[in-house]
């Protein structure tokens, strides 16, 4: 690769500009920072004090806070590159990144689009066309029949030639419809019959395709660069198989159970591929691996800088935005050494469906230290809305072998701390110290697949946390301040006289109240019985500001608390229990049977009853709509609609009242 | 510039030796046989107060405190738990009051419970019925520990939270709660001169207040009542039948709506108990009362000698004399004690420290009081009466010193001035028994009677107009006087017989839980404790502004006729006529020690 832009340079750019947000904007600004390259950010009115806008050169407002009037705006960013001087667009991912109109638009306007040129995106961008040119390039795909001729006998045909189980969809098909799983041959006319029974009656067309279908299949991608001479290299794969609903959650590089040969075959494929289009710049050359027999098929190219790229630059030590700032050059060999895995850190929640979670980080405290990276575009104090995507960081740890790499991702998961919205972290231990994914035994059906153990319901709080956290609250008690700070009634230690003072603590554990009775012993000390609980502990300690040090029956612990409204959040051992704290809502107080409260923050989407209406139980009142997905909202009982809080296309916060039933209970 | 240098050393040196200067020496006689005895001893005795308190403290029995539960009420000591801000110490009072008071009738804590707590950052006066003592109705005691909660309260300036739950005046009783001064009425008294006075006066009705009990939310500056629970009414609905024959529920008769939404009587309406607590917790939080101590705060730091050794200081054997600094170096700030007239007066030992930070000055009896130790005594109560610093008297007194030469020597004028000066001192004064506390010397030392703020008792203290042994001579004495002119005969059986009823009536009659179940004191306390319980009683005090230029009733200044004419020489002689007895046991009177050198 050569170290210059395609005028033979490499002269740096003076100034850029970054047409997006979050942690793919912090972490373009953090290498042009370090280049000297002087940085502009836009931002939506939903990010005006966001960290990508603070860690930038200069920062201009593009418009309202969905993204089609801000982020996509192409036409304001680069009159902002204009205005201020800008040589570059940097899209991140996501947005205009593999836009190729944006991209023209930045050319015709003259200022330098960082990424491939524009006939790749636009080629790798259909699905027909890349088809296509990677037949022509001898990339292999999935075998597969998508001929004209619906005869048996042809599909028949087709079938044996890509080998069996194999997979018949419906041309038009979507969501699972006219599609059936065909594991043998003796199999192939019921299945067919069904699957077109199917097709007609949902799209009226009854044609299918016929795919080599693969079980347990695993992702598995190549970075990929290219210069402006032609010159073309892969920077090892990563392994992405582990997703939910197509969103990737735990990445790694390499990919586990790698052979070298396999490696270079599929490497060159993917250089290949790239070649193909005269690729320039940064790219992921993505394939499905069939993990038995190390088949391996093209699935797409990605014309764009990855979200998981920090693992390849983990492996590499290359900074993959200095290369795509400088457009490189000088053909080398990268060395790869040791392991690396990101893990996505995503709002939302993962025992509910993995519904997205707004709200405000109350508390974040991400893990540092040797070997460990946060991306992130988020600080503590900062909202999280519903407007964008829900990834508030991505952590990525490095260390010389797989296992180590993978303890350090455990070690790295235990110390981040967030509290203030739902989040997945507890989720990505369950995932990243699961048996099957220690043994790299990854597909993309993972998550699904083991399901039950890695959602599990949480077990009870165990009598240690609890003891922690009355402990805590005990501690806490001294932040009650009065005017005489020296009055022996302000020491809070519950004295009493002529006995020991007994409070009963009640602690919210999901759907249980836990009752703790914690009497004040003497020299700090104080016991601790659960109701209906065998034992008692003695407990004493101390709060150094959210520290907890604490020592309960012997065993010191060392226990961070943070509290956030009623919600006591505890950190130790690697573990964190979340506590409601004794609070009764009076002011709430007069709810109604059959009031409805808005699952997760989101947009109105429709609204299928009037007041007045009569509803049966169960029946479809209002749909809301947060990160692309519709939550419907269903009568409780029978009743009669009373009152509708919310318009078409209100944005509603979380647990607000959308609608009342009066019931007919 | 060497003058400076020079000075610098010097300061230096000079703060080094005050720094050491009023450090008492606090190691003689530790863990010898007796101090170990004395300990053993005194551990049971705190033991017994312990287990006492613990019965008093569950209220009424099991079945009353289910009733009470199932009711949806919270238990008195819970309300108070709950009112307070969380973790709070709370200053109990009078735990004992109404103990075998009423026969078969167990009137626990006097079925009341008081004390002194922060409630949002405020202290506060709680006082609390507890409705499953007797259904929370007044008993006599029940009056007399609400009135006393009331005069703290008052003297201390401190707002006053009442947790309303009462059946009212105890109708057996009638005739000993209902008429006099210091009876019901007064408690409607108080809250209207106390309202005068800015002390706020806040109600929350959890449970009945009939009749006169009504009068507590309705006098009240500001009150809560609880749906369902809390009542308010003048009659309730079987009187409202008797007298009209009109038929109605309580709550419609006088429930939490009526009185939210009708009547006005009450201001706050609370969904259960825990949600009238935090609404009273507000009320509080906005009264704006700022509390400005109005002294020289000491640093506070612990003594230097462990608390717990007090048990082993206190002679298990009464009779038995002790070094009282020995208990001061383990109240005190450090064990500093800034001692005054060390030399002279030494039975009365008197000087300055801090509890808690706040300053004190102490008198305490280390042995009979004589003439020198009563006018030592008025000149050092007077010091801090015009510094305003509080006073703490220790209590431990068999009494004045009695004799002919004693007497003849103005023994009753000079212990007058003592008790004269006690007595007029404005300054928060605080007493606590430690030992005996007989006959006039309880005067001089501030009894009950001489308005200390707060009057504490140890459990092993003993209280009566003399000792039982003396007590028992003197009626022996009148009665074989008495039998003399009819010309009859006592045997000795008979007088020994006599002698250890008396004794017997005495004993029991001194013992701290008589007292404090008559509300002679505000409780007895475990030694160990003293410093705590002072400290927060110190800082109740500084809740109310000093009162300054006190005067005093008539000091009798006059010489004794035959002594010499030299005033100065007055104290002086006296001395010279209580040297002799120095070392010798006069009847069973404890005695003086030599003065020790410090």
């Amino acid at each position: 690769l050569k170290l210059e832009d395609a005028t033979g340079s490499n002269r740096l750019f003076k100034k850029i500009i970054i047409a997006n947000r979050g942690e793919i904007a912090c972490r373009v600004m953090r290498t042009a920072k370090r280049l000297g390259v002087k940085t502009v950010a836009v931002y939506s009115a939903a990010d005006a004090s966001s960290a990508h806008v603070n860690m930038a050169d200069e920062a201009h407002y593009i418009g309202p806070a969905p993204s089609k009037d801000s982020y996509l705006r192409g036409d304001k960013i680069l009159q902002i590159a204009k205005a201020t001087g800008a040589e570059a667009v940097h899209p991140g991912y996501g947005f205009l990144s593999e836009n190729a109109a944006f991209a023209q638009q930045c050319a015709d306007a003259g200022v330098v689009f960082i990424g491939p040129p524009i006939p790749a995106i636009t080629a790798m961008g259909s699905k027909a066309a890349s088809k296509n040119i990677m037949s022509e390039a001898a990339v292999p795909q999935v075998p597969g029949y998508h001929g004209e001729d619906q005869s048996f006998e042809v599909l028949e045909r087709e079938a044996d030639k890509i080998g069996y189980p194999v997979l018949i969809k419906a041309v038009l098909g979507g969501g699972g419809k006219g599609m059936r799983i065909v594991e043998s041959k003796d199999q192939l006319r019921e299945m067919l019959d069904s699957a077109r029974r199917e097709a007609i009656s949902s799209f009226g067309d009854d044609r299918v395709l016929v795919e080599k279908y693969l079980l347990k299949p695993r992702h598995v991608e190549f970075q990929v660069f290219g210069d402006h001479h032609g010159n073309t290299v892969h920077l090892y794969e990563r392994d992405c198989s582990v997703q939910r609903r197509h969103q990737k959650v735990i990445e790694e590089a390499p990919a586990p159970h790698m052979t070298v040969d396999l490696r270079n075959k599929m490497g060159e494929a993917a250089v290949a591929a790239a070649r193909a289009v005269n690729y320039v710049g940064a790219g992921t050359v993505e394939f499905i691996l069939d993990p038995k027999s190390n088949q391996f098929y093209f699935m797409e190219m990605n014309t764009r800088l990855q979200v998981e790229h920090p693992i390849t630059e983990l492996i590499t030590g290359v900074d993959l935005v200095e290369w795509q700032l400088r457009v490189a050059s000088g053909q080398e060999e990268i060395p790869m050494r040791g392991h690396a895995f990101e893990a996505r850190i995503y709002a939302e929640n993962p025992m509910n469906n993995f519904l997205p979670g707004t709200g405000k980080l109350h508390h974040l405290s991400p893990p540092s230290g040797e070997g460990v990276r946060v991306d992130t575009g988020v600080r503590q104090g900062d909202e999280v809305s519903v407007y964008y995507d829900p990834m508030i960081a991505k952590l990525a740890v490095w260390d010389t072998d797989r296992n180590s790499s993978l303890n350090r991702l455990k070690l790295a998961l235990d110390r981040y701390h967030v509290v203030g919205l739902s989040n997945n972290i507890e989720f990505l231990k369950r995932l990243s110290t699961h048996e099957s994914f220690v043994d790299g035994q990854v597909h993309t059906g993972f998550i699904s697949d083991y399901a039950g153990e890695l959602l599990r319901e949480e077990p009870p709080a165990t009598n240690l946390a609890l003891s922690l956290a009355s402990l805590a609250i005990v501690k806490m008690d001294g932040k009650y301040s009065a005017h005489d700070d020296r009055s022996p009634f302000g020491i809070p230690d519950g004295k009493r006289f002529g006995h020991a003072h007994e409070r009963v603590i009640s602690l919210q554990d999901r759907n249980d109240t836990v009752k703790v009775r914690v009497t004040y012993g003497k020299n700090g000390r104080y016991h601790f019985k659960i109701d209906g609980r065998d034992g008692e502990s003695v407990g004493e300690g101390q709060m150094n500001g959210n520290e907890l040090e604490a020592k309960v029956n012997d065993r010191t612990v060392k226990c961070k608390i943070v509290q956030h409204d009623h919600q006591l959040h505890l950190f130790y051992d690697g573990q964190t229990v979340e506590l409601g704290l004794p609070f009764k809502d009076y002011n709430a107080t007069a709810q109604v049977k059959g009031s409805l409260l808005s699952p997760m923050p989101g947009r109105v989407v429709k609204i299928a009853v009037a007041v007045g209406d009569k509803v049966t139980k169960g029946m479809p009142l209002m749909t809301m709509e947060a990160m692309k997905m519709e939550h419907t909202i269903r009568a409780p009982s029978d009743g009669v609609v009373e009152s509708i809080n919310y318009k078409l296309n209100d944005l509603v916060e979380e647990k607000k009242q959308l609608l009342s039933i009066k019931s007919d209970e | 510039r060497d003058h400076m240098i020079v000075t610098r050393r010097m300061g230096f040196r000079s703060y080094f030796t005050d720094s050491k200067l009023n450090v008492l020496e606090g190691d003689s006689g530790r863990n010898t046989p007796e101090f170990n005895q004395n300990t053993e001893e005194m551990k049971k005795v705190v033991a017994d107060l312990y287990e006492k308190i613990a019965t008093v403290k569950l209220g009424g029995d099991a079945k009353t405190r289910e009733r009470h539960v199932a009711k949806g009420k919270l238990l008195p000591r819970e309300r108070v738990n709950r009112l307070l801000d969380p973790g709070a110490p709370f200053l109990e009072l009078s735990q004992m009051a109404g103990y075998q008071l009423y026969g078969e009738d167990n009137v626990s804590a006097g079925g009341i419970i008081t004390g002194i707590g922060r409630v949002s950052g405020t202290e506060c006066m709680v006082v609390s019925n507890d409705a499953t003592v007797k259904g929370g109705t007044y008993y006599p005691i029940t009056v007399k520990k609400h009135l006393r909660a009331q005069e703290i309260a008052q003297q201390n300036k401190l707002p006053c939270v009442y947790l309303v739950d009462s059946g009212g005046a105890n109708l057996p009783r009638q005739d000993s709660v209902f008429p006099d001064k210091e009876h019901f009425g007064r408690i409607f008294y108080n809250q209207a001169n106390m309202s005068a006075q800015s002390i706020p006066q806040i109600a929350v009705v959890m449970g009945s207040c009939t009749a006169g009990g009504a009068y507590v939310p309705a006098m009240a500056d500001e009150s809560v009542i609880v749906k369902n629970t809390g009542t308010i009414f003048l009659g309730g609905p079987p009187l409202v039948k008797a007298a009209t024959g009109e038929v109605v529920s309580a709550e419609d008769l006088g429930g939490a709506d009526v009185h939210c939404r009708m009547s006005g009587v009450s201001d706050h309406y609370a969904q259960d108990d825990e949600h009238a607590l935090s609404i009273c917790r507000r009320i509080v939080g906005n009264l704006n009362i700022k509390k400005e101590p109005q002294c020289v705060m000491g640093n506070g730091e612990e003594p230097l000698y462990n608390p717990e050794e007090l048990y082993g200081i206190i002679p298990a054997d009464k009779k038995k004399n002790f070094d009282v600094r020995q208990i001061i170096a383990r109240i005190v700030d450090g064990s500093r004690f800034d001692e005054f007239k060390q030399l002279y007066g030494t039975t009365l030992v008197t000087g300055f420290a801090h509890i808690h930070g706040y300053p004190v000055g102490i008198v305490a009896n280390n042995g009979i009081l004589f003439s020198e130790s009563a006018l030592k005594g008025a000149h050092f109560v007077q010091l801090c009466n015009q510094r305003g610093i509080p006073l703490l008297f220790l209590q431990n007194i068999t009494g004045f010193m009695v004799g002919k030469s004693y007497e003849n020597g103005g023994i009753a004028k000079n212990g007058a001035k003592m008790v004269t000066a006690v007595s007029c001192a404005k300054v928060p004064k605080f007493t606590v028994i430690i030992g005996g506390s007989f006959g006039a010397g309880n005067y001089g030392m501030c009894g009950r009677a001489f308005d200390p703020r707060f009057l504490w008792m140890w459990p092993n203290a003993r209280i009566s107009v003399m000792g039982g042994a003396q007590a028992a001579s003197v009626l022996a004495q009148v009665k074989r006087d008495g039998l003399g002119k009819t010309g009859r005969e006592w045997s000795e059986a008979d007088e020994a017989k006599f002698r250890s009823g008396i004794e017997a009536e005495y004993e029991a009659q001194g013992i701290p839980y008589y007292s404090s179940a008559r509300l002679w004191d505000d409780g007895v306390i475990d030694p160990v404790d003293t410093r705590r319980v002072l400290g927060m009683g110190l800082s109740a005090a500084m809740n109310a502004s000093p009162e300054v230029n006190s005067k005093y009733g008539v000091f009798r200044i006059g010489r004794p006729a035959q002594r010499p004419t030299k005033i100065e020489d007055d104290a002086k002689n006296l001395t010279d006529i209580a040297t002799p007895l120095t070392g010798k046991s006069v009847s069973d009177h404890v005695t003086p020690e030599k003065p020790q050198q410090y």
